[in-house]
């Protein structure tokens, strides 16, 4: 989609040349204009997109997912969960009621997996950066390796039929049904515009920082020292880049700025792409969480299924594609 | 009435404990909050997204934290 941010790009260009009288060439003056051109551009995507994503969730309340997904065969189910994940991201902290329910309601266990996997990875926020920072192709890229990885996983957990696994607690709660409330457009809208606020105020002053730490590395990290460590020369840089997006979650949006700014000093891309999987689908605060209703065989199986597709994708991309 | 808050113990569940606290009294209920943090009794009442709010055992809201002003019309049913 070229042209649509060239106002973003002339407005930089602008502040940086005439407002703070800054060679644009100069290290100094490709700081500021890498920030000045990033910070709005990516903020109201992210307004954007989490407008769009927060309206049409509520099409996909997890109710209404849940009854979709109900005895689901293994793959057909699969692909319908992960799909799905893509437009109801939800808190980590919602995690465990979603699995207890989810396996109430009859959903079989791969096919819950499926959507615990593509729903936290496939997120607005990682969307709206992707799209900001790398393009739409790369965020694109981003959603259909993520929800192939939530098919995947999910389905390798469902063969295994891991079920004895399961906390024993879960197969014991009575199912409960819950309403779920008819909305009119008007308060759709008005929900997704809701969710929308909360998502930016959140995250702003992540994503400002991230890029002031991206536009230091942009005017003044030499090239050659990002090559070295990150660059395709390096063949651990996939697997190093996941095990430090493990403990970065929820900072989404402030780390994917700086590795924009080591993406345009030669960090190759399947290296992007696995960091921001490891942070939005392997986050230590999840594994926490689903501890209480996964007894650790099946904790473990689902962290290694999900590191092992992860560094792949990072692989496929760098040496592949 | 008894007014359940449904979640971990995150942020969000504090905020809709305050909202619905304050609506509560504004419309002068008679009410007792009870938080429930077990997540077999979270699921037991049948709420897939926290927070969550229900009122004797029955659910009435998931998934966001409402402001006091939608929360009213919700308490004022009872």
């Amino acid at each position: 989609m070229p042209g649509l941010f060239a106002p973003y790009e002339q407005f930089a260009r602008w502040c940086t040349e005439r407002v703070f009288g800054l060679d644009p060439a100069s290290r100094l003056g490709s700081s500021v204009e890498f920030f000045l051109y990033d910070v709005p551009k990516v903020l109201t995507l992210l307004l954007a997109v989490s407008f769009a994503v927060g309206t049409l969730q509520t099409w996909l309340q997890p109710e209404a997912v849940r009854r979709m997904l109900e005895g689901r065969r293994l793959l057909f189910g699969n692909i319908a969960a992960a799909v799905t994940g893509i437009f109801t991201p939800f808190c980590s902290c919602s995690a465990v009621p979603l699995f207890i329910g989810f396996l109430k309601g009859g959903v079989p266990l791969g096919v819950t997996f499926s959507y615990l996997i593509s729903a936290p990875m496939v997120n607005e926020v990682a969307v709206a950066l992707l799209w900001g920072l790398f393009g739409w192709r790369v965020a694109a890229i981003y959603i259909g390796f993520g929800v192939a990885l939530a098919i995947a996983g999910g389905t390798v957990i469902g063969l295994l039929r891991l079920e004895k696994w399961v906390e024993p607690f879960v197969w014991e709660v009575p199912a409960a049904a819950g309403g779920v409330a008819e909305l009119t457009l008007r308060a759709r809208i008005a929900e997704g515009w809701r969710s929308s606020r909360e998502i930016f105020g959140k995250v702003w002053p992540y994503i400002v920082g991230g890029i002031a730490a991206g536009a230091f590395i942009h005017g003044y990290v030499p090239e050659e020292l990002v090559m070295r460590w990150a660059g395709p020369g390096n063949p651990f840089a996939v697997p190093v880049a996941v095990l430090l997006g493990v403990p970065l979650y929820a900072n989404v949006a402030g780390v994917l700025p700086i590795t924009e700014a080591l993406a345009g000093k030669g960090m190759p891309l399947g290296t992007v792409l696995a960091f921001t999987m490891a942070v939005t689908a392997l986050s230590a605060p999840e594994m926490i969480i689903l501890r209480n209703v996964l007894r650790p065989p099946l904790l473990a199986v689902f962290a290694g299924v999900m590191t092992a597709g992860i560094i792949s994708v990072g692989y496929l991309f760098n040496f592949v594609l | 009435m008894k007014i359940q808050i449904l979640g971990s113990g995150c942020k969000k569940c504090n905020q809709l404990r305050e909202n619905a606290e304050a609506a509560a009294r504004e419309l002068g209920l008679d009410f007792e909050i009870e938080k429930i943090t077990d997540f077999g009794e979270i699921a037991r009442l049948g709420a897939l997204v926290t927070p969550a709010l229900a009122i004797d055992g029955r659910l009435k809201l998931a998934g966001r934290v409402a402001t006091p002003e939608e929360l009213k019309p919700i308490l004022a049913q009872g």
